[in-house]
Protein backbone atom coordinates (compact mmCIF):
# COMPACT_ATOMS: atom_id res chain seq x y z
CA UNK A 1 0.00 0.00 0.00
CA UNK A 2 2.72 2.38 0.93
CA UNK A 3 4.14 1.65 -3.03
CA UNK A 4 5.15 4.90 -3.26
CA UNK A 5 7.32 5.28 -0.40
CA UNK A 6 10.88 4.33 -2.38
CA UNK A 7 10.51 7.37 -4.15
CA UNK A 8 10.61 9.68 -1.32
CA UNK A 9 13.29 7.69 0.57
CA UNK A 10 15.50 7.95 -2.60
CA UNK A 11 15.14 11.56 -2.28
CA UNK A 12 15.15 11.81 1.30
CA UNK A 13 18.34 9.36 2.06
CA UNK A 14 21.22 11.58 1.49
CA UNK A 15 20.39 13.68 4.47
CA UNK A 16 17.96 11.89 6.39
CA UNK A 17 18.90 8.82 7.61
CA UNK A 18 22.86 8.78 6.84
CA UNK A 19 23.46 11.68 9.23
CA UNK A 20 21.32 10.16 11.96
CA UNK A 21 23.08 7.30 11.78
CA UNK A 22 26.92 8.20 11.58
CA UNK A 23 25.81 9.84 15.04
CA UNK A 24 24.47 6.66 16.37
CA UNK A 25 27.08 4.80 15.82
CA UNK A 26 27.97 1.20 14.18
CA UNK A 27 25.45 -1.06 12.84
CA UNK A 28 25.80 -4.92 13.03
CA UNK A 29 23.74 -4.11 16.42
CA UNK A 30 20.84 -2.66 14.77
CA UNK A 31 20.44 -6.33 13.14
CA UNK A 32 18.12 -7.98 16.36
CA UNK A 33 15.47 -4.86 15.32
CA UNK A 34 15.32 -6.42 12.08
CA UNK A 35 15.64 -9.95 12.07
CA UNK A 36 12.34 -10.62 13.58
CA UNK A 37 10.53 -9.16 10.72
CA UNK A 38 13.08 -10.47 8.07
CA UNK A 39 12.35 -14.04 9.53
CA UNK A 40 9.06 -13.85 8.93
CA UNK A 41 9.18 -12.38 5.71
CA UNK A 42 11.85 -14.90 4.62
CA UNK A 43 10.31 -17.75 5.88
CA UNK A 44 6.66 -17.72 5.27
CA UNK A 45 7.38 -15.13 1.51
CA UNK A 46 10.79 -15.40 -0.14
CA UNK A 47 11.06 -19.11 0.07
CA UNK A 48 7.82 -20.23 -1.03
CA UNK A 49 8.48 -18.13 -3.84
CA UNK A 50 11.53 -19.91 -4.26
CA UNK A 51 9.66 -22.98 -4.16
CA UNK A 52 7.04 -22.41 -6.37
CA UNK A 53 10.10 -20.62 -8.84
CA UNK A 54 11.66 -24.04 -8.78
CA UNK A 55 8.30 -26.03 -9.08
CA UNK A 56 7.64 -24.61 -12.26
CA UNK A 57 10.51 -26.15 -14.01
CA UNK A 58 9.12 -29.53 -12.54
CA UNK A 59 6.31 -32.50 -13.84
CA UNK A 60 5.08 -32.72 -10.03
CA UNK A 61 1.39 -34.17 -8.95
CA UNK A 62 2.52 -33.81 -5.07
CA UNK A 63 3.12 -37.72 -4.54
CA UNK A 64 5.13 -39.34 -6.94
CA UNK A 65 8.83 -38.35 -7.74
CA UNK A 66 8.89 -35.03 -10.07
CA UNK A 67 10.60 -35.52 -13.28
CA UNK A 68 12.34 -32.38 -14.95
CA UNK A 69 10.18 -30.53 -17.26
CA UNK A 70 12.48 -27.72 -18.38
CA UNK A 71 10.43 -24.75 -19.62
CA UNK A 72 7.70 -27.05 -20.65
CA UNK A 73 5.24 -25.43 -18.15
CA UNK A 74 6.02 -22.09 -18.80
CA UNK A 75 5.49 -22.83 -22.72
CA UNK A 76 1.96 -24.46 -21.48
CA UNK A 77 1.00 -21.23 -19.65
CA UNK A 78 1.04 -19.37 -23.37
CA UNK A 79 0.28 -22.59 -25.46
CA UNK A 80 -2.50 -23.97 -24.07
CA UNK A 81 -5.77 -22.89 -25.38
CA UNK A 82 -7.64 -22.30 -21.38
CA UNK A 83 -4.66 -20.86 -20.00
CA UNK A 84 -4.40 -18.27 -22.95
CA UNK A 85 -8.37 -17.62 -22.46
CA UNK A 86 -7.99 -17.05 -18.74
CA UNK A 87 -5.02 -14.60 -19.68
CA UNK A 88 -7.73 -12.86 -21.96
CA UNK A 89 -10.34 -12.77 -19.44
CA UNK A 90 -7.82 -10.93 -17.03
CA UNK A 91 -7.23 -8.31 -19.50
CA UNK A 92 -10.25 -7.78 -20.38
CA UNK A 93 -11.55 -7.43 -16.65
CA UNK A 94 -8.58 -4.87 -16.66
CA UNK A 95 -10.83 -2.39 -18.51
CA UNK A 96 -13.86 -3.08 -15.62
CA UNK A 97 -11.43 -3.08 -12.36
CA UNK A 98 -8.72 -0.50 -13.22
CA UNK A 99 -9.87 1.75 -16.39
CA UNK A 100 -13.69 1.95 -15.58
CA UNK A 101 -13.03 3.20 -11.63
CA UNK A 102 -9.98 5.66 -12.05
CA UNK A 103 -12.15 7.36 -14.92
CA UNK A 104 -15.56 7.15 -12.89
CA UNK A 105 -13.40 8.44 -9.76
CA UNK A 106 -11.56 11.15 -11.82
CA UNK A 107 -15.10 12.61 -13.34
CA UNK A 108 -16.60 12.83 -10.02
CA UNK A 109 -13.30 14.42 -8.36
CA UNK A 110 -13.04 16.84 -10.90
CA UNK A 111 -16.36 17.82 -10.76
CA UNK A 112 -15.82 17.57 -6.84
CA UNK A 113 -12.79 19.86 -6.90
CA UNK A 114 -14.77 22.90 -8.42
CA UNK A 115 -17.46 23.21 -5.41
CA UNK A 116 -17.91 23.38 -1.72
CA UNK A 117 -18.83 19.28 -0.96
CA UNK A 118 -21.48 19.06 2.01
CA UNK A 119 -21.17 15.98 3.95
CA UNK A 120 -18.09 15.20 2.68
CA UNK A 121 -16.89 12.71 4.93
CA UNK A 122 -20.53 10.94 4.99
CA UNK A 123 -20.03 10.78 1.09
CA UNK A 124 -16.56 9.36 1.82
CA UNK A 125 -17.42 6.58 4.16
CA UNK A 126 -20.26 5.36 2.22
CA UNK A 127 -18.40 5.17 -0.74
CA UNK A 128 -15.49 3.16 0.91
CA UNK A 129 -17.88 1.14 1.59
CA UNK A 130 -17.48 -1.95 -0.76
CA UNK A 131 -13.73 -1.72 -0.01
CA UNK A 132 -14.20 -3.33 3.61
CA UNK A 133 -16.53 -5.90 2.53
CA UNK A 134 -15.12 -9.46 2.86
CA UNK A 135 -15.42 -10.73 -0.73
CA UNK A 136 -17.31 -13.20 -0.02
CA UNK A 137 -19.78 -10.73 1.21
CA UNK A 138 -19.54 -9.21 -2.24
CA UNK A 139 -20.15 -11.96 -4.04
CA UNK A 140 -23.06 -13.23 -2.04
CA UNK A 141 -24.64 -10.00 -2.86
CA UNK A 142 -24.08 -9.02 -5.81
CA UNK A 143 -25.22 -13.23 -6.88
CA UNK A 144 -28.53 -12.09 -5.59
CA UNK A 145 -28.78 -8.46 -7.59
CA UNK A 146 -27.78 -10.37 -10.77
CA UNK A 147 -29.92 -13.60 -9.75
CA UNK A 148 -32.92 -13.73 -12.88
CA UNK A 149 -35.48 -12.56 -9.99
CA UNK A 150 -32.91 -9.99 -8.61
CA UNK A 151 -32.86 -6.70 -8.27
CA UNK A 152 -31.15 -5.64 -11.49
CA UNK A 153 -33.35 -7.85 -13.97
CA UNK A 154 -36.54 -6.26 -11.84
CA UNK A 155 -35.59 -2.66 -12.85
CA UNK A 156 -34.95 -3.82 -16.36
CA UNK A 157 -38.20 -5.21 -16.58
CA UNK A 158 -39.94 -1.72 -15.12
CA UNK A 159 -38.20 0.08 -17.51
CA UNK A 160 -39.50 -1.84 -20.75
CA UNK A 161 -36.01 -3.44 -21.04
CA UNK A 162 -37.46 -7.12 -19.77
CA UNK A 163 -35.96 -8.66 -22.80
CA UNK A 164 -32.30 -7.83 -21.73
CA UNK A 165 -33.39 -9.91 -18.47
CA UNK A 166 -31.29 -12.77 -18.29
CA UNK A 167 -29.80 -14.81 -15.66
CA UNK A 168 -26.45 -12.54 -15.58
CA UNK A 169 -23.57 -15.17 -14.02
CA UNK A 170 -25.11 -17.75 -15.95
CA UNK A 171 -25.11 -16.81 -19.35
CA UNK A 172 -21.95 -17.30 -21.37
CA UNK A 173 -22.32 -14.07 -23.16
CA UNK A 174 -22.92 -11.65 -20.00
CA UNK A 175 -21.01 -13.56 -17.51
CA UNK A 176 -17.70 -12.08 -16.92
CA UNK A 177 -18.94 -8.34 -18.29
CA UNK A 178 -21.18 -9.12 -14.97
CA UNK A 179 -17.85 -10.00 -12.95
CA UNK A 180 -16.29 -7.27 -14.60
CA UNK A 181 -18.66 -4.76 -12.83
CA UNK A 182 -19.46 -6.44 -10.07
CA UNK A 183 -14.95 -5.55 -9.90
CA UNK A 184 -16.11 -1.63 -10.52
CA UNK A 185 -18.48 -1.66 -8.00
CA UNK A 186 -15.78 -2.62 -5.64
CA UNK A 187 -12.90 -0.07 -7.02
CA UNK A 188 -14.94 3.18 -7.77
CA UNK A 189 -15.53 4.32 -4.34
CA UNK A 190 -11.58 3.17 -3.18
CA UNK A 191 -10.85 6.01 -6.65
CA UNK A 192 -12.70 8.71 -5.74
CA UNK A 193 -11.45 8.66 -1.82
CA UNK A 194 -8.22 8.40 -2.99
CA UNK A 195 -8.50 11.24 -5.89
CA UNK A 196 -10.75 13.38 -3.01
CA UNK A 197 -7.73 13.26 -0.52
CA UNK A 198 -5.81 14.67 -2.96
CA UNK A 199 -8.20 17.46 -4.25
CA UNK A 200 -8.44 18.86 -0.61
CA UNK A 201 -4.34 19.62 -1.08
CA UNK A 202 -4.60 21.34 -4.01
CA UNK A 203 -3.80 25.21 -3.90
CA UNK A 204 -7.46 26.97 -4.38
CA UNK A 205 -5.45 30.04 -5.78
CA UNK A 206 -4.73 27.64 -8.65
CA UNK A 207 -9.02 27.31 -9.43
CA UNK A 208 -9.31 31.07 -9.21
CA UNK A 209 -6.08 32.15 -11.07
CA UNK A 210 -7.43 29.43 -14.15
CA UNK A 211 -10.91 30.85 -13.83
CA UNK A 212 -9.98 34.37 -14.02
CA UNK A 213 -8.12 33.24 -17.17
CA UNK A 214 -11.62 32.53 -18.45
CA UNK A 215 -10.37 28.43 -18.09
CA UNK A 216 -13.81 26.29 -18.31
CA UNK A 217 -14.05 23.10 -16.70
CA UNK A 218 -12.31 21.48 -18.91
CA UNK A 219 -9.42 22.85 -19.14
CA UNK A 220 -9.52 23.52 -15.41
CA UNK A 221 -9.53 19.68 -15.02
CA UNK A 222 -6.30 19.69 -17.51
CA UNK A 223 -4.49 21.85 -16.72
CA UNK A 224 -4.79 21.42 -12.59
CA UNK A 225 -6.47 19.07 -11.41
CA UNK A 226 -5.12 16.36 -13.57
CA UNK A 227 -1.79 17.01 -13.19
CA UNK A 228 -1.96 16.90 -9.30
CA UNK A 229 -3.17 13.96 -8.82
CA UNK A 230 -0.61 12.29 -10.28
CA UNK A 231 0.51 10.24 -7.36
CA UNK A 232 -3.10 9.36 -6.25
CA UNK A 233 -3.63 8.09 -9.68
CA UNK A 234 -0.34 6.26 -10.06
CA UNK A 235 -1.62 4.70 -6.65
CA UNK A 236 -5.03 3.87 -7.77
CA UNK A 237 -3.68 1.81 -10.97
CA UNK A 238 -1.13 0.02 -8.92
CA UNK A 239 -3.88 -0.80 -6.25
CA UNK A 240 -7.01 -1.50 -8.93
CA UNK A 241 -5.00 -3.51 -11.42
CA UNK A 242 -3.41 -5.65 -8.98
CA UNK A 243 -6.72 -6.76 -7.69
CA UNK A 244 -7.65 -7.22 -11.54
CA UNK A 245 -4.87 -9.14 -11.91
CA UNK A 246 -5.74 -11.53 -8.89
CA UNK A 247 -9.07 -11.49 -8.32
CA UNK A 248 -9.73 -14.95 -6.82
CA UNK A 249 -11.99 -14.81 -4.68
CA UNK A 250 -14.50 -13.01 -6.26
CA UNK A 251 -14.66 -15.46 -8.90
CA UNK A 252 -14.51 -18.56 -6.87
CA UNK A 253 -17.39 -16.79 -4.90
CA UNK A 254 -19.72 -16.24 -7.94
CA UNK A 255 -19.17 -18.11 -10.76
CA UNK A 256 -15.91 -21.15 -10.06
CA UNK A 257 -14.79 -19.89 -13.71
CA UNK A 258 -18.84 -21.15 -15.11
CA UNK A 259 -20.35 -21.28 -16.88
CA UNK A 260 -17.79 -23.19 -19.07
CA UNK A 261 -14.76 -21.47 -18.97
CA UNK A 262 -16.08 -18.49 -20.10
CA UNK A 263 -15.15 -16.49 -16.24
CA UNK A 264 -11.92 -17.97 -15.88
CA UNK A 265 -8.73 -16.39 -14.95
CA UNK A 266 -4.91 -17.46 -14.29
CA UNK A 267 -5.32 -17.49 -9.96
CA UNK A 268 -8.26 -19.85 -10.47
CA UNK A 269 -6.28 -21.82 -12.66
CA UNK A 270 -3.34 -21.50 -9.93
CA UNK A 271 -5.54 -23.29 -7.55
CA UNK A 272 -7.65 -26.06 -9.64
CA UNK A 273 -4.07 -27.49 -10.92
CA UNK A 274 -2.62 -27.28 -7.15
CA UNK A 275 -5.12 -28.48 -5.11
CA UNK A 276 -7.34 -30.71 -7.71
CA UNK A 277 -5.93 -31.46 -11.02
CA UNK A 278 -2.68 -32.28 -8.86
CA UNK A 279 -0.55 -30.95 -11.65
CA UNK A 280 2.02 -28.65 -9.44
CA UNK A 281 4.28 -27.96 -11.81
CA UNK A 282 1.99 -25.99 -13.87
CA UNK A 283 0.19 -24.49 -11.27
CA UNK A 284 3.68 -23.05 -10.06
CA UNK A 285 5.20 -21.66 -13.26
CA UNK A 286 1.56 -20.20 -14.20
CA UNK A 287 1.89 -18.32 -10.90
CA UNK A 288 5.03 -17.04 -11.14
CA UNK A 289 4.16 -15.67 -14.77
CA UNK A 290 1.03 -14.23 -13.03
CA UNK A 291 3.88 -12.57 -10.43
CA UNK A 292 6.07 -11.58 -13.39
CA UNK A 293 3.02 -9.12 -14.81
CA UNK A 294 2.15 -7.90 -11.98
CA UNK A 295 5.46 -6.51 -11.26
CA UNK A 296 5.89 -5.18 -14.45
CA UNK A 297 2.47 -3.66 -14.82
CA UNK A 298 3.25 -2.06 -11.63
CA UNK A 299 6.94 -0.86 -12.84
CA UNK A 300 5.10 0.87 -16.06
CA UNK A 301 2.56 2.46 -13.94
CA UNK A 302 5.16 4.04 -11.53
CA UNK A 303 7.20 5.22 -14.87
CA UNK A 304 4.11 5.95 -16.29
CA UNK A 305 2.50 8.36 -14.42
CA UNK A 306 5.46 10.18 -13.31
CA UNK A 307 5.71 12.78 -10.79
CA UNK A 308 5.14 16.45 -12.51
CA UNK A 309 8.34 17.60 -12.56
CA UNK A 310 9.62 15.02 -15.46
CA UNK A 311 7.33 17.01 -17.31
CA UNK A 312 8.06 20.17 -17.66
CA UNK A 313 5.72 21.79 -20.30
CA UNK A 314 2.94 21.28 -17.53
CA UNK A 315 4.78 22.50 -14.77
CA UNK A 316 5.09 25.96 -16.73
CA UNK A 317 1.70 26.24 -17.52
CA UNK A 318 0.40 25.73 -13.97
CA UNK A 319 3.05 28.35 -13.07
CA UNK A 320 2.29 30.68 -15.53
CA UNK A 321 -1.21 30.15 -14.50
CA UNK A 322 -0.56 31.22 -11.03
CA UNK A 323 1.49 33.78 -12.07
CA UNK A 324 -1.48 35.76 -14.00
CA UNK A 325 -3.49 34.98 -11.41
CA UNK A 326 -1.51 37.02 -8.46
CA UNK A 327 -0.86 39.73 -11.08
CA UNK A 328 -4.48 40.42 -11.42
CA UNK B 1 -15.07 33.31 -6.30
CA UNK B 2 -18.79 32.03 -7.06
CA UNK B 3 -19.96 28.85 -8.84
CA UNK B 4 -23.31 29.24 -10.03
CA UNK B 5 -25.88 27.33 -7.72
CA UNK B 6 -27.24 24.94 -10.38
CA UNK B 7 -23.48 23.48 -10.60
CA UNK B 8 -23.32 22.75 -6.99
CA UNK B 9 -26.42 20.74 -6.86
CA UNK B 10 -25.68 18.81 -9.89
CA UNK B 11 -22.88 17.96 -8.54
CA UNK B 12 -24.06 16.91 -4.94
CA UNK B 13 -26.80 15.07 -7.20
CA UNK B 14 -23.94 12.72 -8.93
CA UNK B 15 -22.66 12.15 -5.24
CA UNK B 16 -25.73 10.55 -4.27
CA UNK B 17 -26.01 8.41 -6.97
CA UNK B 18 -23.10 7.08 -6.97
CA UNK B 19 -23.49 6.71 -2.77
CA UNK B 20 -26.92 5.00 -3.93
CA UNK B 21 -24.66 2.61 -6.19
CA UNK B 22 -22.00 1.69 -3.42
CA UNK B 23 -24.93 0.94 -0.81
CA UNK B 24 -27.52 -0.70 -2.76
CA UNK B 25 -25.96 -4.43 -2.56
CA UNK B 26 -25.30 -4.28 1.01
CA UNK B 27 -28.79 -3.15 1.38
CA UNK B 28 -30.36 -5.46 -0.34
CA UNK B 29 -28.94 -8.23 1.36
CA UNK B 30 -29.94 -6.76 4.45
CA UNK B 31 -33.60 -6.28 3.39
CA UNK B 32 -33.55 -10.18 2.16
CA UNK B 33 -32.03 -11.47 5.37
CA UNK B 34 -35.15 -10.01 6.83
CA UNK B 35 -37.46 -11.34 4.91
CA UNK B 36 -39.64 -14.19 6.54
CA UNK B 37 -39.13 -17.29 4.60
CA UNK B 38 -42.99 -17.71 4.50
CA UNK B 39 -45.10 -14.90 4.14
CA UNK B 40 -44.91 -11.29 4.54
CA UNK B 41 -43.24 -9.20 6.74
CA UNK B 42 -39.87 -9.00 8.13
CA UNK B 43 -38.51 -10.75 11.34
CA UNK B 44 -34.68 -12.21 12.63
CA UNK B 45 -35.82 -16.16 11.31
CA UNK B 46 -33.53 -16.13 8.84
CA UNK B 47 -30.44 -15.18 11.25
CA UNK B 48 -31.20 -17.94 13.72
CA UNK B 49 -31.14 -20.60 10.76
CA UNK B 50 -27.69 -19.20 9.62
CA UNK B 51 -26.19 -19.05 12.84
CA UNK B 52 -26.88 -22.54 13.67
CA UNK B 53 -26.49 -24.29 10.59
CA UNK B 54 -23.59 -22.16 9.25
CA UNK B 55 -21.46 -22.36 12.93
CA UNK B 56 -20.95 -18.80 12.45
CA UNK B 57 -19.83 -18.56 16.15
CA UNK B 58 -17.05 -20.26 16.38
CA UNK B 59 -16.19 -18.54 13.00
CA UNK B 60 -16.57 -14.93 14.19
CA UNK B 61 -14.33 -15.95 16.90
CA UNK B 62 -11.67 -17.86 14.92
CA UNK B 63 -11.47 -14.55 13.00
CA UNK B 64 -11.34 -12.12 16.09
CA UNK B 65 -8.05 -14.51 16.96
CA UNK B 66 -6.43 -14.80 13.74
CA UNK B 67 -6.92 -11.37 13.30
CA UNK B 68 -5.86 -10.54 16.39
CA UNK B 69 -2.49 -12.49 16.59
CA UNK B 70 -1.37 -11.58 13.20
CA UNK B 71 -2.04 -7.45 13.96
CA UNK B 72 -0.42 -7.56 17.43
CA UNK B 73 3.00 -9.56 16.28
CA UNK B 74 3.00 -7.77 12.91
CA UNK B 75 3.08 -4.31 15.06
CA UNK B 76 5.56 -5.61 17.52
CA UNK B 77 8.39 -6.57 14.51
CA UNK B 78 7.31 -3.92 12.33
CA UNK B 79 7.94 -1.30 14.80
CA UNK B 80 11.36 -2.93 15.52
CA UNK B 81 12.36 -2.99 12.40
CA UNK B 82 11.00 0.00 11.06
CA UNK B 83 12.98 1.56 13.85
CA UNK B 84 15.65 0.31 13.02
CA UNK B 85 15.57 1.38 9.30
CA UNK B 86 14.71 4.63 10.17
CA UNK B 87 17.45 5.58 12.33
CA UNK B 88 20.02 3.76 12.32
CA UNK B 89 22.51 2.04 9.69
CA UNK B 90 20.97 -1.59 9.35
CA UNK B 91 24.04 -3.55 7.22
CA UNK B 92 22.43 -4.68 3.84
CA UNK B 93 18.82 -1.69 4.64
CA UNK B 94 18.65 -0.43 0.76
CA UNK B 95 18.32 -4.65 -0.26
CA UNK B 96 16.05 -5.14 2.47
CA UNK B 97 14.05 -2.10 1.54
CA UNK B 98 13.81 -3.33 -1.86
CA UNK B 99 12.83 -6.55 -0.73
CA UNK B 100 9.81 -5.77 1.30
CA UNK B 101 8.97 -3.30 -1.52
CA UNK B 102 8.27 -6.29 -4.06
CA UNK B 103 6.25 -8.21 -1.43
CA UNK B 104 4.14 -4.89 -1.20
CA UNK B 105 2.73 -6.09 -4.73
CA UNK B 106 3.26 -9.50 -4.08
CA UNK B 107 0.34 -11.72 -4.98
CA UNK B 108 -0.68 -14.62 -2.31
CA UNK B 109 -1.11 -16.89 -5.37
CA UNK B 110 2.75 -17.63 -5.80
CA UNK B 111 3.40 -18.61 -2.08
CA UNK B 112 0.29 -21.00 -1.47
CA UNK B 113 0.89 -23.96 -2.39
CA UNK B 114 4.85 -24.08 -0.79
CA UNK B 115 3.15 -22.84 1.85
CA UNK B 116 0.50 -25.58 2.11
CA UNK B 117 3.34 -28.37 1.79
CA UNK B 118 5.55 -26.38 4.20
CA UNK B 119 3.01 -26.43 6.52
CA UNK B 120 1.65 -29.54 6.31
CA UNK B 121 5.09 -30.78 6.76
CA UNK B 122 4.92 -29.49 10.23
CA UNK B 123 1.75 -30.86 10.42
CA UNK B 124 0.51 -26.80 11.24
CA UNK B 125 -2.83 -27.41 8.43
CA UNK B 126 -6.34 -26.97 10.19
CA UNK B 127 -4.83 -24.93 12.53
CA UNK B 128 -4.36 -21.46 13.38
CA UNK B 129 -0.75 -21.07 13.53
CA UNK B 130 -1.43 -22.17 9.44
CA UNK B 131 -3.21 -18.39 9.27
CA UNK B 132 -1.85 -16.82 11.27
CA UNK B 133 2.25 -17.37 10.96
CA UNK B 134 2.05 -16.84 6.90
CA UNK B 135 -0.10 -13.87 7.40
CA UNK B 136 2.54 -11.72 9.59
CA UNK B 137 4.87 -13.29 7.28
CA UNK B 138 2.87 -11.37 3.74
CA UNK B 139 1.67 -8.52 6.59
CA UNK B 140 5.69 -7.45 7.05
CA UNK B 141 6.08 -5.17 4.32
CA UNK B 142 3.20 -2.70 4.71
CA UNK B 143 4.26 -2.72 7.97
CA UNK B 144 7.64 -1.89 8.02
CA UNK B 145 7.37 0.75 5.29
CA UNK B 146 4.31 2.13 7.30
CA UNK B 147 6.70 2.65 10.92
CA UNK B 148 9.60 3.17 8.89
CA UNK B 149 7.91 6.05 7.12
CA UNK B 150 6.34 7.40 10.88
CA UNK B 151 9.74 7.14 12.62
CA UNK B 152 11.49 9.18 9.58
CA UNK B 153 9.29 11.63 10.33
CA UNK B 154 10.02 11.99 13.90
CA UNK B 155 11.96 15.06 14.10
CA UNK B 156 15.79 14.45 14.60
CA UNK B 157 16.13 16.30 18.17
CA UNK B 158 13.56 14.15 20.16
CA UNK B 159 16.66 10.96 19.30
CA UNK B 160 19.39 13.96 20.11
CA UNK B 161 17.50 14.70 23.35
CA UNK B 162 17.05 10.82 24.58
CA UNK B 163 20.68 9.91 23.70
CA UNK B 164 22.05 12.93 25.55
CA UNK B 165 19.73 11.53 28.48
CA UNK B 166 21.63 8.59 28.21
CA UNK B 167 19.29 6.28 26.48
CA UNK B 168 20.17 3.44 24.94
CA UNK B 169 18.81 2.68 21.40
CA UNK B 170 15.60 0.37 22.57
CA UNK B 171 14.70 2.81 25.53
CA UNK B 172 14.94 5.70 23.26
CA UNK B 173 12.18 3.76 21.30
CA UNK B 174 10.25 2.66 24.09
CA UNK B 175 10.48 5.89 26.20
CA UNK B 176 10.75 8.40 23.69
CA UNK B 177 9.21 7.62 20.27
CA UNK B 178 6.31 5.27 21.27
CA UNK B 179 4.45 7.25 23.18
CA UNK B 180 3.91 9.24 20.10
CA UNK B 181 3.60 6.43 17.64
CA UNK B 182 0.38 5.75 18.90
CA UNK B 183 -1.87 6.93 16.05
CA UNK B 184 0.18 5.51 13.16
CA UNK B 185 0.33 2.12 15.07
CA UNK B 186 -3.36 2.55 15.13
CA UNK B 187 -4.11 3.13 11.77
CA UNK B 188 -1.65 0.17 10.87
CA UNK B 189 -3.56 -2.12 13.32
CA UNK B 190 -6.85 -0.81 11.74
CA UNK B 191 -5.70 -1.43 8.10
CA UNK B 192 -4.28 -4.97 9.14
CA UNK B 193 -7.20 -5.97 10.30
CA UNK B 194 -9.05 -5.09 8.12
CA UNK B 195 -6.98 -6.93 5.55
CA UNK B 196 -6.53 -10.16 7.57
CA UNK B 197 -9.91 -10.40 8.53
CA UNK B 198 -11.13 -10.43 4.79
CA UNK B 199 -8.34 -12.81 3.75
CA UNK B 200 -9.54 -15.89 1.62
CA UNK B 201 -7.45 -17.60 -0.57
CA UNK B 202 -5.05 -18.39 1.97
CA UNK B 203 -8.16 -19.76 4.59
CA UNK B 204 -9.36 -21.84 1.71
CA UNK B 205 -6.25 -23.55 1.20
CA UNK B 206 -4.53 -24.06 4.87
CA UNK B 207 -7.59 -24.83 6.65
CA UNK B 208 -9.40 -27.02 4.39
CA UNK B 209 -11.56 -29.07 6.74
CA UNK B 210 -11.34 -28.26 9.87
CA UNK B 211 -15.09 -26.77 10.69
CA UNK B 212 -13.68 -25.47 14.09
CA UNK B 213 -10.92 -23.09 12.76
CA UNK B 214 -12.38 -21.76 9.83
CA UNK B 215 -12.55 -18.19 9.23
CA UNK B 216 -15.95 -16.01 8.77
CA UNK B 217 -15.51 -15.26 4.95
CA UNK B 218 -14.59 -19.27 5.23
CA UNK B 219 -17.70 -20.30 6.81
CA UNK B 220 -19.99 -18.39 4.43
CA UNK B 221 -18.56 -19.58 1.14
CA UNK B 222 -19.26 -23.18 2.34
CA UNK B 223 -22.36 -22.19 3.33
CA UNK B 224 -23.35 -19.96 0.85
CA UNK B 225 -22.18 -22.92 -1.75
CA UNK B 226 -24.03 -25.76 -0.27
CA UNK B 227 -26.85 -23.42 0.71
CA UNK B 228 -27.16 -22.08 -2.89
CA UNK B 229 -30.11 -24.41 -4.30
CA UNK B 230 -32.10 -23.79 -0.76
CA UNK B 231 -32.70 -20.13 0.90
CA UNK B 232 -31.41 -17.22 -0.24
CA UNK B 233 -32.93 -15.31 2.20
CA UNK B 234 -30.97 -17.56 4.99
CA UNK B 235 -27.85 -17.07 2.70
CA UNK B 236 -28.25 -13.35 3.19
CA UNK B 237 -28.85 -13.32 6.86
CA UNK B 238 -25.52 -15.66 6.44
CA UNK B 239 -23.94 -12.85 4.64
CA UNK B 240 -25.17 -10.09 7.12
CA UNK B 241 -23.44 -11.78 9.80
CA UNK B 242 -20.46 -11.85 8.40
CA UNK B 243 -20.48 -8.46 7.72
CA UNK B 244 -21.76 -6.95 10.64
CA UNK B 245 -18.46 -6.91 13.05
CA UNK B 246 -16.34 -5.10 10.27
CA UNK B 247 -19.13 -2.55 9.59
CA UNK B 248 -19.36 -2.24 13.14
CA UNK B 249 -15.49 -1.78 13.61
CA UNK B 250 -15.63 0.81 10.18
CA UNK B 251 -18.09 3.05 11.53
CA UNK B 252 -15.78 3.56 14.65
CA UNK B 253 -12.49 3.80 12.94
CA UNK B 254 -13.46 5.09 9.08
CA UNK B 255 -12.25 8.03 9.30
CA UNK B 256 -8.69 6.79 10.90
CA UNK B 257 -9.01 3.82 8.51
CA UNK B 258 -9.27 6.31 5.10
CA UNK B 259 -7.06 9.20 5.95
CA UNK B 260 -4.92 6.28 6.55
CA UNK B 261 -4.87 4.57 3.79
CA UNK B 262 -5.00 7.72 1.06
CA UNK B 263 -1.85 9.19 2.86
CA UNK B 264 0.03 6.20 3.87
CA UNK B 265 -0.91 5.12 0.09
CA UNK B 266 0.68 8.06 -1.41
CA UNK B 267 3.13 8.61 1.08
Amino acid sequence: MTFVTHRRSAVAVPTGPRRRSRLTGPTWSSLPYVAPALAFFAIFVIYPICVSVQTSFYNYDGLTVATFAGFSNYVNVFADSNLRAALGHSLLLLVFYAALPVCIGLLLAGAMSRIRIYGLTVFRALLFLPQILSSVVVAVAWRGMLASDGPVNWLLRHIGLGAFATSWLGNFNTALPSIGLIGTWVEYGLCMVLFLAGIVTIDRSLYEAARLDGAGPVREFFAITLPALRPQVSIALILTITFALRNFDLIWNTTRGGPGTSTTVPSLYVYLDAFQNRQLGQASALAVVLTIIILIVVAIVQVAVREPSAHPRRTRSLRRIQRDGSAR
Amino acid sequence: MKISVRESVGTHTLLVIAVFFAVYPLGSIIISSLQKASGPGIGWGNFSIAWNRGHFASALISSALVAASVVLITAIISCLAGYALATMRVPGGRLILGVLLVGLVLPYEVTVLPLYQMLSGWGLINTYWALILPQIGLSVPLGVFWMRAFFRSVPEEILEAARLDGASRLQTLRLALLPIAGPAIATLSTILFLFTWNEFLLALILIPDNQAVQTAPLALSFFSGTDRSSNPYVTAAAAVLVAVPIIIAYVVLQRRLITGLTSGAVK
